[in-house]
């Protein structure tokens, strides 16, 4: 079907992807969050007509500006990214997932961006009461966005509401209902957005953590603490809830994912769960060794939240490649074999279609839809081929669940000072507080890797691996644009950073009293 | 009634009706190009830093519905017709990706432009702007235009795409024809975009800024003109892309002439656009008028649906390969299946409600017009 790959081109489209998606990552989940807390702020300043609550909006709306730009300048390279590297990919199943990315633009980007400018220039120009509805639109309109592109990558975790056409080789949407509304993209619209107000809340800690530590702005300061640590205390406990339905999908449709977040090689019954680990680097899948050279694990826990069932059996990844017949787990060797076969008829269905041979075809046709399931297996070489890179998607994981542990705990102790109105004597907490914006962001990059580099080698779940996704071009020509975008953007950061400081060292306009 | 139309309507209906919005969208887009066109006044037409930022302030309250209405019209392409998404951005990649990078540098131009710190300097962000105007439209031109002249790929019969030359999209800039489009188009969105800042700035101390406008304006429009005569001359008797009775592709000559002979919209469209144009022209040069950008711009959308439809409708190839006849792209050939085209529709039917949202904010925001005053006053907002 495809003829022959080159995989140093795969590899810098894959480069070029994670480079730009990581970039955009900067700036989305500060969009996501602080929007609601902006909107928060503004209705404050419509109910009380308070020029205090008035400056608190225009100071984080100007933050929020800034970051805005680049997130627009990113986002476009990605949607178009889809056709420029991987238009094989485009085209395959352009009918499903095309829709999602049309719909947010008709839907999410020209409210985000018609109402935008009402919120950032409409201070004197419309009613108050219109200026406020502006600056809920922005904010739902941003979300929104997020439910589409979540909707279109969580079809590709778990391609629902399709069919394989022969006729056209591709595949075709026939319930768009199934599509929308496929678990995998509830679970990542809520943990996204969650974890999105969990990092604006962050960010406006670390700034106002510095403020108190330099003495400035200290009523504000204080005021923007109390709204944060709220806001993220409440978000933390639905990143906790959601990231666990997360991972009850991931167990249920991506096995081989889960297993190579928890380093599991051998499958158990009653599996525990790894606290603490490190990925031993010499072990190779199949020899005797286990996966993890030191760890902590609580027994019977993985079980529990894998399938809902304490003692139930959680495969690992030697189970998945090379089987399990007591588990009733088929190894990659056999949906090679079958993967193959539905390669090939596929192939000798569109020549007997071709020659008029409808018998031919029909036979071929039959065998084909027998098979078709692993489709995408037909065209991995060799069994091993199936397993994501497990160092990292093991470590990214317990990064973000350790984090995820740790940021309501700083949240706490920040109401708690803040409640005791000892704050600004813990100067402890306050230079922890200015990096956790941060640790906020490494959060965030951890949880993509875990969804993006734990279904390696899929680009969509067992249908498609991302060797046939891509687009007929020389390694060096996506290598030059993967330059160009680094070089590009890395200054457009350096730059978006110097404008936000300088921001941030000005400060909110202060009220004389 | 339009529910029994949606659910009932055959491939063929749907196909065309999505090449009918998809057609719409990219018009809208070439006038909604005032941005870019006005951006480019900024380097000339305006003599002082007051003026710049007057033109800064003004284009950027418009900057993001341009910006929003181009990622859409990319959105709409890939979920109507994919084949052409996958064949076009993963062939003609260098024209693609230069488009895009002069979007980058747009899109945080207008913020970052004279932010205290910005690092790289007022002057750098305006260069942006202006690459983005010159660049992106000439090179948006010069692909629009391969709709006629053709490009150079083949297809597989999985439909995956083979470019035959190297340059991958650029040579299409090398191409008089295709030159002359977008160079129409450079010229008419400076046109547009010295009209919109005439409609949109109080010019209240700065009088003769919009002197220079309106003198703009018209030259703009006349530079405009030989370029769109080549362009009506060579596309007329041109061997154009038609579609046969079984769906083979052949060369036709007086092709896109027998478009607007057969398709009679399409040639009123073209001759009301065109009056529109030079009514706003007029009116913008010659009296005291303000809403010559109103004129001007539907006429402008009108030009641009004669342009999408001659390329797309009455059996004609819109993305023809000129190496290799029958891997040429149709409507018919290169769309989505009829359920996503009807699940699309469906979607679509929002469109006039978001039409409307975006009219009235507009009309609300700009009853108040930008001014020389508002620039200096510290409560006034955003400034850019
Ligand atoms: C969960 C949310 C989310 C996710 C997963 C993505 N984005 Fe994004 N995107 C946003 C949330 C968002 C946003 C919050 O709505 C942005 C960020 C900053 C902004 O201006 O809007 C945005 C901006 C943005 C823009 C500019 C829109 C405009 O014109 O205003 C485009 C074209 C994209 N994105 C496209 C993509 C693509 C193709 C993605 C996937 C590969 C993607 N985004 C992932
Ligand atoms: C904002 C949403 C997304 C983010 C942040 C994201 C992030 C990532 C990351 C971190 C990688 C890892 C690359 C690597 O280390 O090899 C990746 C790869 C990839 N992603 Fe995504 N992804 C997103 C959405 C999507 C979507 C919607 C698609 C649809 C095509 C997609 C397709 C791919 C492909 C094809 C690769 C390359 C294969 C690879 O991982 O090596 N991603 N992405
Ligand atoms: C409390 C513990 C947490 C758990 C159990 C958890 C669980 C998960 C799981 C299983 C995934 C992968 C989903 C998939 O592959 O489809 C994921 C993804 C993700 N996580 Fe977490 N997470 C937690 C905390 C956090 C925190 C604190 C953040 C950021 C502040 C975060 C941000 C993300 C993001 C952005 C993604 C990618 C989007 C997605 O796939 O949903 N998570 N999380």
């Amino acid at each position: 079907m495809i003829e022959n790959f080159d995989l140093t081109m795969v590899n810098w489209a894959r480069a070029q992807f994670a480079l730009t998606a990581l970039y955009h990552w900067i700036f989305v989940p500060l969009t996501l969050g602080i929007t609601w807390i902006i909107a928060f702020y503004h209705t404050i300043y419509y109910r009380t007509g308070s020029e205090e609550w008035k400056n608190l909006t225009r100071f984080w709306m100007t933050l929020f500006g800034i970051n805005f730009a680049i997130g627009v300048a990113t986002g476009i390279i990605l949607e178009f990214e889809f056709g420029t590297n991987w238009s094989n990919y485009s085209w395959m199943v352009g009918d499903i997932f095309g829709a999602p990315l049309a719909i947010e633009g008709i839907f999410a980007f020209f409210l985000e961006a018609t109402f935008f400018a009402v919120m950032f220039f409409g201070w004197n120009r419309v009613s108050k009461k219109f200026h406020l509805f502006s600056t809920w639109m922005v904010a739902i309109g941003s979300n929104l966005s997020a439910v589409w592109i979540l909707v279109a990558n969580a079809w590709m975790q778990r391609p629902v509401g399709q069919v394989f056409n022969p006729d056209s080789a591709r595949f075709e949407m026939n319930n768009f209902a199934e599509v929308v509304f496929n678990p995998i993209a509830v679970s990542k619209f809520t943990h996204t957005t969650s974890s999105s107000m969990l990092f604006a809340s962050l960010f406006i800690i670390s700034i106002s953590s510095w403020y108190l530590l330099k003495g400035r702005h200290e009523k504000m300061a204080r005021r923007s603490i109390m709204v944060a640590a709220v806001f993220g205390l409440v978000s933390s406990a639905f990143v906790g809830f959601t990231g666990d339905e997360a991972a009850y999908e991931v167990a249920q449709h991506q096995p081989m994912k889960l297993a190579a977040m928890e380093g599991l090689y051998k499958g158990e019954e009653g599996a525990g769960i790894v606290l603490m680990g490190m990925v031993d680097s010499d072990k190779k899948i199949g020899d005797d060794q286990d996966g993890l050279s030191f760890k902590i694990k609580i027994p019977g826990i993985l079980s529990l939240l894998a399938n809902r069932s304490s003692g139930s059996f959680v495969p690992g990844i030697e189970d998945l490649v090379y089987g399990n017949p007591d588990h009733k787990i088929m190894g990659v060797d056999d949906k090679i074999v079958k993967g193959k076969i539905a390669l090939t008829q596929l192939d000798a269905y569109k020549k007997a279609s071709k020659n008029g041979d409808t018998a031919a075809a029909t036979a071929a046709l039959t065998m084909f839809q027998a098979n078709k399931e692993y489709l995408g297996y037909g065209f991995l070489t060799k069994p091993e081929e199936a397993v994501p890179p497990v160092g990292l998607t093991f470590n990214a994981f317990h990064l973000m669940v350790a984090l995820g542990t740790v940021f309501p705990l700083v949240f706490l102790a920040f109401l708690y000072f803040s409640w005791k109105d000892t704050l600004k004597e813990q100067k402890w907490l306050l230079k922890g507080g200015t990096v956790m914006v941060f640790l906020g962001l490494f959060a965030h990059w951890s949880g993509w890797i875990v969804a993006e580099v734990g279904r390696q080698p899929w680009a969509i779940q067992d249908l498609l691996p991302v060797t046939v996704a891509r687009t007929n071009l020389t390694a060096g020509t996506v290598a030059t644009t993967f330059f160009m975008f680094l070089i590009l953007f890395t200054l457009l950061l350096i730059a978006e950073v110097s404008i936000m400081l300088r921001q941030i060292n000005i400060g909110p306009k202060e009220v004389s009293e | 009634m339009i529910a029994y139309w949606i659910q009932t309507a055959s491939h063929a209906q749907l196909q065309g009706l999505w090449w009918f919005l998809c057609s719409v969208l990219g018009s809208l887009l070439l006038f909604l190009f005032f941005v870019q066109g006005g951006q480019t006044l900024m380097a000339r037409v305006a003599k002082t830093a007051e003026e710049r930022s007057l033109i800064a302030n003004s284009l950027g309250r418009k900057w993001e519905l341009t910006f929003t209405t181009l990622v859409t019209f990319g959105g709409a392409l890939f979920a109507a017709f994919p084949k052409f998404y996958a064949t076009s951005f993963g062939g003609a990649y260098w024209v693609w990706v230069l488009i895009l990078f002069t979007f980058i540098i747009q899109a945080v131009s207008y913020e970052y432009r004279s932010k205290p710190a910005n690092v790289l300097g007022t002057k750098t962000f305006d260069t942006f702007l202006l690459i983005n105007g010159v660049v992106g439209v000439l090179l948006i031109g010069t692909a629009v235009g391969t709709f006629f002249t053709g490009s150079n790929f083949t297809l597989s019969s999985y439909n995956f795409v083979t470019w035959t030359s190297s340059l991958r999209g650029l040579e299409a800039a090398f191409s008089l024809f295709n030159l002359s489009l977008g160079l129409f188009l450079v010229f008419n969105s400076r046109a547009l975009g010295a009209m919109y800042l005439i409609n949109n700035i109080d010019f209240k101390g700065v009088e003769e800024f919009e002197e220079r406008l309106r003198t703009s304006t018209l030259k703009n429009f006349l530079w405009s003109l030989p370029f769109l005569a080549w362009f009506l001359l060579q596309i007329l008797p041109m061997d154009g892309f038609a579609i046969g009775e079984n769906g083979e592709i052949y060369r036709q000559t007086w092709k896109y002439l027998f478009n607007l002979v057969e398709v009679p919209a399409l040639a009123l469209s073209l001759v009301a656009g065109l009056i529109l144009v030079i009514t706003g022209v007029v009116l913008t040069a010659k009296t005291e008028a303000k809403c010559g950008i109103w004129s001007s711009g539907l006429g402008t959308v009108l030009v641009g649906l004669t342009v999408f439809g001659l390329a797309g409708f009455n059996n004609t190839a819109f993305y023809p390969s000129k190496v290799d006849l029958q891997s040429s792209l149709t409507i018919y050939n290169a769309s989505s299946t009829v359920y996503t085209l009807q699940v699309m529709t469906w979607v679509a039917l929002a469109i006039p409600c978001v039409l409307a949202y975006v009219a009235y904010v507009w009309w609300l925001m700009d009853s108040k017009k930008m001014s020389v005053a508002e620039l200096s006053n510290p409560d006034a907002g955003h400034m850019y």
